[in-house]
């Protein structure tokens, strides 16, 4: 089979799909003058529907989807997004609302944002929410904004922000791009935050501390009111980052840990499918004494109806356009109403379920040579580490990943949190059957037995995919992001 | 390059730089364990010819795919020279980290610094 | 048991023994402490079923008066596109819409080849070399913009020009007092980026330059005029941009701008109530490795096969951390991909008609307006797509009447301005209905005023 070709490669000169509207007013010369208008076009294809049809479903096919099959990612939480979702998001009085439509005429709109604000704000435990922000990061970037914000109202400059060694990469970068100071915490035995680092580091100069819990290595830490307690008491802010909400629905809520902002994944925790990359949507929920700082615009109650309220003099001003990403909303909202309080509480109990079973049958499989990086339960996912797979057996926890595609599952998380050496982060959700964790599971005892036949076999795979192990070095050393064109 | 090698005619500093000293100018480099660690070396983001480094500090970063690392320099003084051939081969960093993979000369401000800097064997005994 | 999870007893007797807990309530207690446990259902309602769901949905969409229910010329950064089926069907498709970011390129090579395809359409559309595979939105790719030239040249003031869409300039204030640097603004005259007072604001000190072409008001800037003021200073030049213009507007590549950054909306999404869109960052050779955002790249494989990676991820914050040229993770990818088979849809040929469609309807209509009592031209700029009016009227008002009318004017600007925008979907027919509905509500709110008066 030859090479694949982009769009940019197919068609013909002169073919096209649209057809413009005719033009219906008398036409008039001059109204550009000519040192503003573009002499050659842009080479965008010459094609026609049926060929960009075929081109693009073709590529689909070379794509592996959560709808196909199990994707165990850790820190992602994969679970399955609903077809309802995509029905109700597609309702023309949603799709086709512009965003500066006069509120008055936008009810329906803003009733389900008000409505999904107050969901939030009962599954998290804090009262006020902002629906703004795009996705996780974005989330996480206005957390530390607001948490500046608190406390130069207060006429304090405070420096520093404290995150474990465990957090996820969009910590650390958001800080720097928030102004202030990465300081890491440690690690215990056990798999949690080191008390004693933390309260060596807990200072007047530390104005948060960014945690999540369950962490990234699928435990939760037992001393987090002990936690809360050391950070409230330097008059430091408390930030959850809620990828991992799915382990805790209907069982504890980050703001009775005592956190005081928290962001929600909704491409996680919420249905919104990831779409290859997003979108996605990061909507925080904060305490009183945040509330202030909160983005314009806000949905508030007025008149028996709803409206939008730009008027907020400590806000912190706004991260995006218009009031975020609305369709995700729609998607979220469906999912909170078809579940309700029971559904979501059994969403998280089947998903720690799930992921102790899987680990239970791993141990079983495979327990020595994949141990479990730390505890004997973990919550909603765990962290196995290929350390000793890699000495015994000469394969690393890339070729078991690679290896498992061939076999047709997407492999868990592989190298993070960085903690771990040769890290393998394993999160089934709630949505998989036992069959599947059961299949998965021999999966891995099959690629285990096969390299201590042959570690060769799986050190060269994937062999069934559309393309096999590429050079990703050469695309870095010499990069080529575009397609030439002649 | 295939196995570890570590030089007996040049001084480590402990964070995996190396230093080939010829009288007050000394050329800069990481060590075999560095470039095995990072894997592929990708990229190699030079600093200017002129600008000053301190011992102890990091005065670049080499890139692999999946990895950035800090270069520290061992002495202080002044950049005379960078290899620009890495920017087109930056793999010669794994290839020969101690002869074509060099990536720096420096003028030294205070040549007493190598004291303070381990000796082949010293270095050899911190990868334990 | 919910609808989407599926524990039978049976399931759940054979787990816990397998775990080796005696029930779920043990495993939660194990682990989380006392003094945390919720201890109470959430006070949230029953679930419904999918039923009661789409009708409790279709009610709320119902309450709102979309681009289906009025004939509308409100714009300001999003329009009312048409979007091809072919658009829908693909983005619906499961193995573009529930796959994760691409980690594991082997069985990803359909998003990343998408994802290649779409940074060669925006290289092209903008004419600059390099594209990531998206941003969040317009606005925040302008923030965005700034902290690329923050770490690129560590100079602290930002001079943006008062023609930035309003949200641009807030998200650019918000994001710039994070990475500590001050927003200068300059304002407009007759229209556009007055160009003495955008000279004195650019020194030494300068570390971005934003303009929006064309801008808020609709008006077409000199970009490359404004371009060459800052090039003697440090300041990356940066340019937020209407895509569906670059048919016929001369693109920012080749005026001289550095970074080109903007809102894809009208590129095959919906308006969706503000979101999800995506935005488009583009940008010279020189401010590759300084890109936010993921970037696709072209490699081989093993067996010398053609295909794509995840590429320069050392910039990503997953690797670089606090050095990272962004925070951003997950981005926009299947809004990326309406983009591109949007844009492969109109083609080379489609985009530039589009264009001329746009500039001669929208001619058309700021003359029929501007001749009605009442309404004149807030500037005589030339415009592509969207322009801007003064009333003699109290303009929400305006607007109110022709609502009832089933016609949305556009934007109610300060002063009582408006700004009116035009898509394809607009023909003739509706800029006459306009010019009527418009003229007679003016009309209207004069004589109520005089009377009142």
């Amino acid at each position: 089979m030859s090479d694949t070709l982009t769009i940019f490669e197919k068609g013909r000169e002169g073919r096209r799909a649209f057809v413009a509207p005719e033009l219906d007013v008398p036409e008039k010369e001059g109204l550009l003058p000519e040192r503003f208008r573009r002499t050659e076009p842009p080479r965008l294809p010459e094609i026609s529907e049926p060929e960009i049809v075929r081109h693009y479903v073709n590529l689909s096919k070379r794509n592996f989807d959560l709808d196909s099959g199990f994707y165990p990612l850790g820190s992602c939480t994969m679970k399955h997004n609903p077809r309802l979702h995509e029905r109700v998001a597609a309702l023309p009085g949603f799709a086709r609302l512009h965003p500066l439509q006069a509120p008055e005429r936008a009810q329906g709109a803003l009733e389900l944002m008000w409505n999904l604000e107050r969901a939030l704000s009962e599954v998290s435990g804090l009262p006020h929410v902002s629906l703004q922000p795009s996705a996780g990061s974005h989330g996480e970037l206005a957390g530390v904004l607001l948490t500046r914000a608190y406390h130069e109202d207060r006429g304090q400059t405070r420096h520093k922000v404290l995150t474990p060694d465990t957090a996820h990469g969009t910590n650390p970068a958001t800080v720097t791009m928030a102004g202030l100071e990465v300081v890491k915490v440690g690690t215990n035995a056990d798999g949690g935050v080191d008390l004693d680092d933390l309260r060596a580091k807990a200072d007047e100069d530390v104005a948060l501390l960014m945690l999540t819990n369950p962490n990234t290595l699928g435990l939760f830490d037992p001393n987090i009111e002990e936690i809360a307690k050391i950070v409230h008491d330097v008059g430091a802010i408390l930030y959850y980052d809620g990828a991992n909400l799915n382990a805790v629905m209907g069982r504890t809520r980050p703001g009775d840990m005592g956190f005081d902002i928290v962001h929600f994944n909704l491409h996680k925790t919420f249905t919104q499918p990831h779409g290859g990359g997003g979108p996605g949507s990061g909507p925080i929920a904060v305490s009183d004494r945040i509330q202030p700082y909160l983005m314009v615009p806000r949905v508030v109650r007025r008149d028996g109806g709803f409206d939008l309220d730009e008027d907020a003099p400590k806000a912190i001003g706004r991260l995006r356009g218009f009031q975020g990403n609305f369709g995700t909303f729609v998607r979220s909202y469906a999912y909170i109403r078809s579940l309700g309080a029971e559904g979501l509480q059994d969403a998280s109990e089947v998903a720690v379920l799930n992921a102790n079973y899987l680990l239970a049958r791993l141990r079983q499989e495979c327990g020595d040579l994949l141990p479990v990086a730390f505890g004997e339960l973990c919550m909603h996912e765990f962290c196995l580490s290929g350390a000793p797979m890699k000495r015994e057996l000469q394969i690393k926890t890339l070729d078991l990943a690679k290896r498992l595609l061939d076999h047709g599952f997407h492999p868990p998380t592989v190298y993070f949190p960085l903690l771990v050496d040769e890290a393998l982060l394993v999160e089934p959700t709630e949505t998989e059957t036992k069959e599947t964790l059961d299949e998965f599971a021999e999966a891995v005892g099959k690629i285990l037995a096969e390299a201590r036949e042959d570690p060769e076999v799986a050190r060269n795979a994937p062999y069934d995919t559309p393309v096999r192990r590429l050079d990703e070095a050469g695309a870095a050393k010499r990069p080529v992001i575009r397609q030439p064109l002649p | 390059m295939a196995d570890a090698s570590y030089p007996d005619d040049l001084l480590y500093h402990a964070e995996h730089d190396w230093v080939r000293l010829d009288g007050d100018t000394a050329t800069f480099g990481i060590t075999w364990f560095a470039q095995d660690a990072l894997g592929e070396v990708v990229f190699f983001d030079p600093p200017e010819v002129g600008s000053s480094v301190t011992a102890g500090e990091s005065y670049a970063e080499v890139e692999s795919v999946k990895a950035v690392s800090d270069v520290i320099a061992p002495l202080s003084g002044e950049i005379v020279e960078v290899n620009t051939a890495l920017g087109d081969d930056p793999e010669k960093i794994n290839e020969d980290p101690y002869g074509d993979g060099w990536l720096v000369k420096v003028k030294l401000s205070d040549p007493s610094e190598k004291d303070s800097l381990l000796d082949q064997a010293a270095y050899v005994q911190t990868l334990e | 048991m919910s609808r989407y999870t599926a524990v039978t007893p049976d399931d759940l007797r054979e787990m816990l023994a397998t775990i080796g807990v005696g029930s779920i309530d043990e495993l939660f207690d194990r682990q989380i402490p006392a003094g945390v446990r919720l201890g109470r259902r959430f006070d949230l309602p029953a679930g419904m079923p999918e039923q009661a769901v789409y009708e409790h949905l279709r009610d709320l969409a119902g309450q709102n008066t979309s681009t289906e229910d009025e004939v509308t010329f409100l714009g300001a950064g999003m329009y009312d596109t048409y979007v091809p089926a072919i658009v829908d069907m693909l983005m619906e498709r499961s193995e573009f819409l529930t796959p994760y970011t691409p980690y594991q390129p082997e069985i990803s090579q359909g998003g990343l080849q998408v994802m290649f395809e779409y940074q060669t359409a925006i290289s092209e559309l903008t004419a600059l070399p390099v594209s990531n595979a998206s941003v969040y939105e317009g606005p925040s790719a302008v923030g965005a913009a700034g902290y690329l030239a923050k770490l690129a040249n560590g100079r602290s003031k930002l001079v943006a020009s008062a023609g930035l869409h309003p949200h641009s300039r807030e998200t650019l204030r918000t994001m710039a007092t994070g990475y500590d640097m001050e927003v200068v603004e300059v304002p407009l005259r007759d229209g556009v980026t007055a160009a003495d007072a955008w000279a004195s604001a650019i020194d030494a000190d300068t570390s971005a330059v934003f303009v929006q072409q064309p801008n808020f008001l609709g008006a077409v800037e000199d970009v490359e005029a404004l371009m060459t003021a800052a090039k003697d200073s440090p300041a990356v030049c940066v340019a937020q941009v209407d895509p569906l213009t670059l048919g016929i507007l001369k693109p920012p590549g080749e005026c001289g701008v550095d970074v080109a950054v903007g809102e894809g909306q009208q590129l095959g999404n919906r308006l969706d109530y503000g979101g999800p869109s995506f935005g488009f960052f583009a940008a010279t050779e020189a401010y590759l490795r300084r890109m936010p955002g993921r970037i696709a790249g072209e490699t081989r494989d093993v067996d010398g096969k053609r295909g794509f990676v995840l590429t320069l991820q050392t910039r990503e914050q997953h690797i670089r951390r606090e050095k990272a040229t962004s925070n951003i993770c997950t981005a926009q990818a299947l809004n990326a991909l309406g983009g591109v088979v949007y844009l492969s849809w109109l083609g080379r040929r489609g985009i530039v008609e589009l264009g001329e469609l746009l500039l001669q309807r929208t001619a058309y209509a700021r003359e029929a307006l501007t001749a009605l009592d009442g309404v004149e031209a807030l500037h005589e700029q030339p415009v592509v797509r969207e322009f801007a009016l003064k009333l003699d009227a109290p303009v929400e008002r305006v607007i109110a009447r022709c609502q009832e009318q089933g016609v949305n004017p556009g934007l109610a600007l300060d002063d009582d301005g408006l700004l009116v925008a035009l898509s394809e979907r607009r023909p003739r027919a509706d800029i006459d209905r306009l010019a009527d509905v418009l003229g007679t509500a003016v009309a209207a709110e004069r004589r109520r005023v005089e009377v009142s008066a």
